[in-house]
This record gives structure tokens, C-alpha cells and sequence, in this order.
């Protein structure tokens, strides 16, 4: 019997600390001229640098640099005026020098914030977390561990290797420690990943997809006895692949933290693997012993000393803030703080602005996006954004309705048959059949005949009991498969029998 | 015809006294006459070169204005890569790998219609004094077979003294070029840090590798120098500036008012008398001609061995990595990834090799790192400062460039400490970035054999060097009446 989350938070501290890596959006690789398109056949994206091949050297991409600039200022960062680049060794196959360029002891920003809001019944908390670095390193090449059971290089038959995001820009964002979150643990780390992930989006440095680990989050999670100062041993979690499982991630691992020291065990300093499918992980490399990785400055690249300009440059250019665009946004829509908290939690906020920006009503496409199709999600157990149905399908739907030409109740039967892969609206609607009865003679035969069927509900609605009618309509309903109005069945049924 | 200067070829072939397919053969028949003495080559792409040949032949028939040294044949030493063109960087770990790539500096010789005529011995992966550690067999010293041509670029500067070649291309990490040209009676420069690219040289210390010209005179290496010299946006460490003017400081040669630097701590103990007479003969020869001679001294210099040594094998030690058998070249084993990475590596690469590779990786490991690659950047910064001073006081810096002559072939194969001290001239110079040459002084009066002089310049004034190294040469030719490697014994007698 699992430990319960609220006797977890009940006497111990939950610790944070987040390492988000970016891959950047470049056109080019971080250190070569090579082309970084995310699913290109293996090793066709690759070239002497960074196939690491014997006299290679690299260059630095400024792009890159650029960007990670913008990251950091974005971040409250300050930007070192002279940072480096490392080499850190370790041998592994898909790493194609057997060492990372990195940067280590010297990165390119320092001592951020980052601001976030979560939603909680006492109202919205806000959160600062502090942000220790963003620095740049290289992406290392994709192993693929053929045969054996697990899919992992333990047991395999043979591995094959793609270099094709060997030498990806990444950037990696790391936090100070998180602490005083209490209770709420699990939702900052969702809302940090979040809004750091508008924020990446915002400024147009990044593709930020996390199921394709263009954003990847390690989540370091430790607990501490309420009242104690000092740190516990602390587990590193990889492989939280979307904001929910971020969550899942941490609230998973501070109750099986818990349940270890209840029972006066010691908690493993070791890397874990999340599981999306259980919510579970599981123990990957143990970090007791350490790897030293011998770190020294990279000799083939001189020092990153952007210049004071061009750090101004940038900071002219940076887009509005996140908090900021949702502000006009509410205040455009004119949406109550409840149901704006409601979006930013299911992760609907950009898919409805999209839906409005393509005519759709902003009520209208909210409450679809927060409604239906979050239900539907919530059902298969993903996100909203990750079912297969876009803004354009929902925009269309809610003009539709808007037009008359779609009901609620049928408009739900288009989505789903989005969601099923049917293909676009239009075309569910014609394959279904579906369709508005609003053709009066069509609409009067049905109503006729449900009369004719209950004729003593039909002599009370006469007899001016009003509120009968619905047994009326209903049966209307049923004759037309749902597809009438039913605002415009009760318009002619009450008219008919008198009443309007 | 092999006998001339690289110069007087390039004069030849431009007045049409004699085509590059002809002189290429010529060369050619010289390598398999005297290679299997001299052992200067890994590889003769005698195919390649005579093709090369026959396209700059007909470039200048159809009147084009071809570079200075179109035509002219060249030996380039194993460690870069040519495409399709095998390089073993002396090591069987990359037995069979033709790279698919031209670095930089062949990039270079091919636009200046250079003629490569294959690739050079030399010691593994550059890290040696002598080229007996290459692991396809030594190259032996065209003045005296049973002694070493220097290294790593052994095979280069034996090329060179065979006249197997008039041109060649070296590396010098801390003094792979310059020590070389000393003990085989020829000039070897490394320019300025930056100054030639190293993309395509297999690495072997970042830091300190720097490609550069190996002739037999003075001029030929300057206009190698400008032929493979200057800005390459694909080395991050290449320096955005013009090339120095070596060819025209090369020909103008008035050392008239200049001032030259002997540097107190690069001789005495250690030192062979001979090479130490010749260096100073040399000194009065320079002075004659008005030059200012004048003792500088660089107590840093104490300490720049042991830098060195700590320095290197850690950049080595990460460079030599990449070569895992995962992706090219030497594969050993089956089994794990992990079990294959090392049986290759105990197999592939030499002892030479694997004594830095381990001494680097110590130095490096957390809680050394301060004491041992931490330190040794210091004295690297302190050493730079010597010159600094130094070249307050003088334009150029001169020294023996080796403390002895060849020595035999293993005579100091099983001490390594002794070997490494071979590069106690040359090594200071490669820690401050700057360049240095080594051109012949004489003869030695107790062995016989060919010193070299080394001279020193300021970052980017290489120019400096050649104006000296020139002024040096002329007087040297006067005084013996014929170029040094007149007095080397004939070889392909066998």
C-alpha cells in the first residue's frame, strides 16, 4: 500500500533542483556547417566535425550563442563577458570524440529567476525560482540497442548508431536549489517546465517539443524532515518527456523517497528512468561512484566574449513576457481569473489562442478546448495538445455552430471523429451524414408524430403546463437522431400547440 | 636536377626548361633509389602525383598565370589528412583509414599546384624525438644511417636531405619540425600559433600543434609559408590577420641594427661543445654583417620541460579518445562496445603513446587537476611573459635549436626522460605561441654532423625570423662555399 501524498508532505520538505536542456532551433549544428532537421534518415546529417573525425575542429555557431544569450536575458541572467567552453571526457559510443563539448566552470549566464504562478484553492501562489546557469553544449548521437528484451544495452545483440544530432546545439538551464514549495512541489515543477517553455517558445529559440526531446527535463528531487536544515540524498530523474509527467515525476518520487526513509532506509544517489505508462521509475546508472569526467578548457575553441552592443541588441529584441501576453489575453477576452488559471493547468492556452486567431469565438473555443476535448484527453491519459485534433479543426467546428450548422451534441461527434482520424470536420460531416435538421416541414412531421404518440403530455402543454414540453422535444430529438436544433423544435412545437 | 632549391625548380618550370610531370618523375625515381635506405615515406602516390603534375603542366601551356610554386614536388607528413590518401598518423590504429576530407593546408597546396607525392614517417601521433616510435619502423638520417632523422617529422626532414623531395610539410608540437631540420643539415619553421591552419591535422595537443614549411633554404620555406599560411574560418584558433611578409623579409635579409637575443638559460650544461661552437661562430657571423648582439635572460625557461609534459599528454590524453574502433580504422575484438574500445586500444596504439595517454589522464583526474594541468598553465603564462621581456630587449631570440646531433638509433630508445630533453630549445616557444626556426649552422667538429641554430620572433613577426634565418644562410654559404647537404654522403648505392 503506496504512502499517501499528504502524509508525505506532513513531516517531510520536498527539495528541488531542474535541469532543462533545449535543443536550439539553429539552422546548423552547434561546432559545423551540417543541417539539424529532426528525423532525417541516420547519418545523413553528419560531416568530419561532428563525426569527430581525426583533424576535425570545430567552430562555434553565433546563432547558437545568440540565442543562449536571449535565453539567459529572458531568464534574468547576467551574461559573463567572457565565458569558455570544456571538454568533458567520458567514453561512449554515440559520443563521437569520446568527449563533450560543454561548457563547465565558465558558462554564459549566471544567477537568474524565473517567476511562476500556480493555481491552488487558497487562490494563485506565486513562486520564484532562482536560476544558477544556462550554458551551451553539444547534443550527443542516438544509440539504438538492437535484440534483448529491454531495449537498453544491457542484453542487446548489437547497437546501432546515428549521428544525426551529434553536435545539436543544446542548451542546459539549471536551477538553484528549489526550496519552501511545500505541499506544491509537484505543481511548480510543472508550471517552472511550463513557463520556461513559453518563454523558449516566445522567443523563437526553440521548437520546445518534449515528446521530441527538443526540451528535456531532469527532475532532482530530495526530502528533508520538516525542520531539518540540512539536505537529503538526492535522486536524479531523466526521461520526463511532457509537463504532466513532470509532475507525476516528482510527486512519484518524493513518496517513494518517503516510504524509503520511513522505513529507515537510505535513499540511492542514483539517475532514475521515468516511466510514462506507470508513473514509475526505475533505477538507472548509480552515481556513488562518481565519474570523473576531467574537465579542462576546450584548446580548439578560443573564449565566447560577446560584446556589450550586441548583448543590448538583444535585449531590444526580446519579445514581451509570457505573464505579460497572458494579461492582454485575459483582458481580451475577458476571461475570469478561474478559468484563465484553468487554460494555463490543461496546457490549452496557445491551441486556443490559435483557434481564436482563426475566427473561432474566444468563449466558445475555450470552453471546447477546457471542455470536450480535455475530457476526451483526460480519457486516453495525455494532453490535450497531444491528441491528433488542431486549432484549425476546432475553429472551424465553432463556426460552424456559430453559422447554425452544427449543434453542440453533433459538434461533439465531430470531434471525436477528429480525435478517431476521419479526417478534417467537413469531411466527417459528410461521411457521417451529419447534419441540422432545420427544415420545418422535416422538423413538423416529427413533431406531428410525437404528439400523435403522447397525446395527454400534448393536452397539458395546451392547457398552458409549459415545462411538459420537454418529454415533447425529447422525443423530437430521438425521431431526428439529434440533428435538429433544439431551441428551433421547441419554437414549433410550443407554436403549434399554442403557446408561443 | 632533384638538387636545386625548391626556388630554382619553380624558376625552371616557369621558363619551360623542364615540365612538372618531369620533375615529379624525377623525384619519384629518387624516392624508389634511396627510400629503402632512408625509410622517409609511409606512402608514394606516385599515381596521384604524376596526375597532378601533367594538370599544372597543361594549365601553363594554355598560358594561365600560375602560383609561385606550381608544379613543385612535396612531401606532407602523415598526420594530415589528403582525401582518399591513406594517414596513419605512424600509428596502426589507423592502419588503412583514407580520410574523406583535405585539411586545410593540402587544400591549399592543391590551389598553389603543389604536387604531393605522398605521405611521411613520423613518430606515432607526432609524440616523439627520433621517429622510432612510429609504429611502421624508423626512418634513418641520410647523413648517417644508423642514427635518427629527428622527429616526430623524421620522415619529412630526411625526405628533404635525400632530395627525395625539396618541399615538405611538418608539425611542430615542441619542436617536431625544428629539431628535425637541425640534426639533418635542412629549415623547418613553426610559424606563429594561428598562423597555418591546423584543420585536418589529427591532434595531438591542441594547444600547441602548429603545421608549418620544411625546405632546405631559407627562401623555399617562405614561400611554402605563404603558399599554406593565413586565415581559415574552419580553425576557431587561426589567426584573422595577413600573413607576414617572410618572402619578401626572406629575400631582403639586412639584419643591419637589428638586435639578437641569446638566450642564457638555452646553453652549457647539456649542450655539445661542437653544436654550442657553431651556434657561436654563427653569432659573429651575424654580427659582422651589423647585427647587435646582445644576452637576454628567460628563468622560466627552467620549468617549461615539465609544463610541457603535463600539458601535452592532457590534451593528448582527450584527442586520442576518439579512436574506439566505433567509426574507422583499427578494430580488435569482439564482445561489448566497452570490451572492443579497449582491446583496440591496447593493441592499436604504441608504448610512447600510451605513457601520455595515462600520464595526461592522471593529470587532469579531480583532485590533480590544480596541482598538475592547473600549474603547468601558469608556467605556460609565465614563460610567455619571459619572451615578453625578452623581446624588450631584442627583436629576435636565438638559441642552439637541439643540444646535440642525431644520436643512434636506439641509443635512447629505453629513456625516455633523455629523449624528452632533446626539445628543451624548442619547447618554450610552443608554450608562448610564437614561431621559431632552425636552419643549419655547420657541421659539428666531433661527429661530423649538422647542428641547427634557431631563431625566435614575437607572435605574428615571423618575418623576423626569415630575415635573419636568410642573412645567416648567405653568410654560412660564403664561408663553406657550397650548401651543407653537398657534404652528405651518397646515397642508392646499394
Amino acid at each position: 500500500m503506496a504512502l499517501k501524498y499528504e502524509d508525505v508532505i506532513a513531516k517531510y520538505e520536498p527539495v528541488l533542483g531542474l535541469e532543462v536542456h533545449v535543443e536550439l532551433g539553429t539552422e546548423s549544428k552547434m561546432f559545423c556547417g551540417c543541417n539539424t532537421v529532426f528525423g532525417a534518415a541516420p547519418n545523413t546529417q553528419t560531416c568530419p566535425v561532428c563525426l569527430g573525425l581525426p583533424g576535425s575542429l570545430p567552430v562555434v555557431n553565433g546563432k547558437a550563442i545568440e540565442y543562449t544569450i536571449a535565453i539567459g536575458l529572458a531568464l534574468n541572467c547576467s551574461i559573463a563577458p567572457f565565458s569558455r567552453f570544456a571538454r568533458k571526457n567520458y567514453f561512449y559510443p554515440d559520443m563521437p570524440k569520446n568527449f563533450q563539448t560543454s561548457q563547465y566552470d565558465e558558462p554564459i549566464c549566471v544567477n537568474g529567476y524565473l517567476d511562476v504562478t500556480i493555481d491552488t484553492e487558497e487562490g494563485p501562489k506565486e513562486f520564484r525560482v532562482e536560476i544558477e546557469r544556462v550554458h551551451m553544449e553539444e547534443d550527443t548521437g542516438k544509440s539504438l540497442h538492437m535484440g534483448g528484451a529491454t531495449g537498453r544495452i544491457h542484453g542487446a545483440d548489437y547497437s546501432l548508431l546515428d549521428y544525426n544530432r551529434a553536435g545539436i546545439p543544446l542548451v542546459e538551464i539549471v536551477t538553484k536549489v528549489i526550496t519552501g514549495t511545500g505541499k506544491y512541489a509537484p505543481e511548480v515543477a510543472k508550471a517552472y517546465v511550463s513557463e520556461l517553455r513559453d518563454i523558449l517558445r516566445g522567443l523563437g529559440v526553440s521548437d520546445v517539443k518534449m515528446e521530441q526531446g527538443s526540451l528535456r527535463c531532469d527532475a532532482n528531487v530530495s526530502l528533508r524532515p520538516i525542520g531539518v536544515e540540512k539536505l537529503g540524498t538526492r535522486s536524479e530523474t531523466k526521461n520526463v518527456n511532457s509537463l504532466r509527467s513532470v509532475e507525476r515525476a516528482v510527486r512519484g518520487e518524493m513518496i517513494r523517497h518517503a516510504e524509503l526513509l520511513n522505513n529507515g532506509e537510505k535513499v540511492v544517489q542514483e539517475t532514475r528512468h521515468f516511466h510514462e505508462d506507470t508513473g514509475l521509475t526505475t533505477p538507472g546508472r548509480s552515481k556513488e561512484q562518481a565519474e570523473d569526467y576531467r574537465y579542462f578548457p576546450e584548446p580548439d575553441l578560443v573564449p565566447v566574449a560577446p560584446t556589450p552592443e550586441l548583448i543590448e541588441k538583444i535585449r531590444a529584441s526580446l519579445p514581451e513576457k509570457p505573464s505579460i501576453r497572458r494579461k492582454k489575453l485575459q483582458d481580451a477576452w475577458q476571461v475570469p481569473d478561474k478559468e484563465m488559471a484553468a487554460m494555463i493547468n490543461a496546457d490549452v492556452l496557445d491551441l486556443v489562442e490559435a483557434t481564436v486567431k482563426l475566427g473561432a469565438d474566444p468563449t466558445r473555443a475555450r470552453s471546447w478546448w477546457l471542455g470536450e476535448i480535455a475530457r476526451l484527453a483526460n480519457e486516453k491519459g495525455v494532453a490535450a495538445a497531444e491528441l491528433p485534433i488542431s486549432s484549425a479543426d476546432v475553429a472551424e467546428i465553432v463556426v460552424l455552430i456559430e453559422k447554425g450548422e452544427l449543434t453542440d451534441k453533433l459538434a461533439r461527434q465531430v470531434v471525436e471523429g477528429v480525435i478517431a482520424g476521419e479526417g478534417r470536420p467537413s469531411e466527417i460531416i459528410q461521411s457521417r451524414g451529419i447534419q441540422v435538421v432545420s427544415d420545418d416541414s422535416a422538423l413538423m412531421a416529427a413533431i406531428e408524430k410525437a404528439i400523435a404518440l403522447q397525446p395527454d403530455v400534448a393536452e397539458k402543454v395546451r392547457g398552458g403546463h409549459v415545462p411538459a414540453a420537454g418529454a415533447l422535444i425529447g422525443a423530437v430529438m430521438k425521431e431526428t437522431k439529434g440533428q435538429a436544433d433544439a431551441a428551433k423544435v421547441r419554437e414549433l412545437l410550443l407554436k403549434h400547440l399554442g403557446q408561443a | 636536377m632533384i638538387k636545386k632549391t625548391a626556388t630554382e625548380m619553380a624558376s625552371s618550370l616557369k621558363a619551360g626548361e623542364i615540365s612538372s610531370v618531369e620533375l615529379t618523375q624525377a623525384h619519384l625515381d629518387q624516392i624508389a633509389k634511396v627510400d629503402s635506405e632512408v625509410h622517409a615515406f609511409l606512402y608514394v602516390d606516385s599515381e596521384g602525383a604524376i596526375n597532378q603534375a601533367r594538370a599544372i603542366d597543361e594549365k601553363r601551356k594554355s598560358g594561365a598565370d600560375l602560383p609561385p610554386l606550381a608544379g613543385v614536388p612535396l612531401a606532407l607528413k602523415d598526420v594530415m589528412t589528403q582525401k582518399g590518401i591513406p594517414t596513419t598518423c605512424g600509428s596502426k590504429m589507423l592502419e588503412g583509414w583514407r580520410p574523406p576530407y583535405d585539411s586545410t593546408v593540402v587544400t591549399r597546396l592543391k590551389e598553389n599546384g603543389v604536387v604531393i607525392l605522398g605521405k611521411t614517417n613520423m613518430d606515432e601521433f607526432a609524440m616523439g624525438s627520433s621517429t622510432e616510435n612510429s609504429a611502421y619502423g624508423p626512418t634513418h638520417n641520410p647523413w648517417d644511417l644508423t642514427r635518427i632523422p629527428g622527429g616526430s617529422g623524421g620522415g619529412s626532414s630526411a625526405a628533404l636531405a635525400a632530395f627525395e623531395a625539396p618541399l615538405a610539410i611538418g608539425t611542430d608540437t615542441g619542436g617536431s619540425i625544428r629539431q628535425p631540420a637541425a640534426v639533418t643539415g635542412t629549415v623547418g619553421v613553426k610559424p606563429t600559433y594561428g598562423g597555418v591552419s591546423r584543420y585536418g591535422l589529427v591532434a595531438f595537443s591542441s594547444s600547441l600543434d602548429q603545421a608549418g614549411p620544411c625546405a632546405r633554404t631559407v627562401l623555399d620555406a617562405a614561400h611554402l609559408h605563404e603558399a599554406i599560411g593565413g586565415y581559415d574560418k574552419l580553425d576557431s584558433t587561426s589567426i584573422n590577420a595577413p600573413i607576414p611578409p617572410v618572402v619578401a623579409a626572406a629575400k631582403d635579409g639586412n639584419v643591419k641594427g637589428m638586435k639578437i637575443g641569446v638566450i642564457k638559460e638555452l646553453q652549457g650544461d647539456g649542450y655539445q661543445p661542437g653544436v654550442l661552437k657553431l651556434f657561436n661562430e654563427s653569432l659573429e657571423l651575424l654580427a659582422q654583417q651589423g647585427a647587435e648582439i646582445v644576452e637576454v635572460s628567460c628563468k622560466y625557461f627552467d620549468y617549461a620541460l615539465a609544463a610541457y609534459y603535463l600539458i601535452a599528454p592532457s590534451e593528448c590524453s582527450s584527442n586520442l579518445a576518439r579512436f574506439d574502433a566505433m567509426r574507422y580504422g583499427m578494430r580488435i575484438g569482439s564482445g561489448s562496445a566497452e570490451d572492443v574500445m579497449n582491446l583496440t586500444r591496447q593493441a592499436g596504439f604504441g608504448r610512447e603513446v600510451k605513457r601520455r595517454i595515462i600520464l595526461g589522464t592522471y593529470a587532469l583526474s579531480s583532485g590533480y587537476y590544480d596541482a598538475y594541468y592547473g600549474s603547468a598553465q601558469k608556467v605556460r603564462t609565465l614563460i610567455s611573459r619571459d619572451f615578453e621581456n625578452a623581446f624588450k630587449f631584442a627583436d629576435v631570440l636565438v638559441s642552439p635549436t637541439a643540444p646535440t646531433t642525431a644520436f643512434k638509433i636506439g641509443e635512447k630508445a629505453n629513456d625516455p626522460i633523455a629523449m624528452y630533453l632533446n626539445d628543451i630549445a624548442t619547447i618554450p616557444t610552443n608554450l608562448a605561441g610564437i614561431g621559431g626556426m632552425s636552419l643549419p649552422s655547420g657541421l659539428a667538429e666531433e661527429d661530423g654532423l649538422p647542428a641547427g641554430f634557431q631563431i625566435m620572433a614575437p607572435a605574428m613577426q615571423d618575418d623576423r625570423m626569415y630575415k635573419v634565418g636568410s642573412a645567416l644562410e648567405a653568410a654560412l654559404l660564403t664561408k663553406w662555399g657550397q650548401p651543407i647537404l653537398a657534404s652528405a654522403p651518397q646515397l642508392g648505392a646499394k
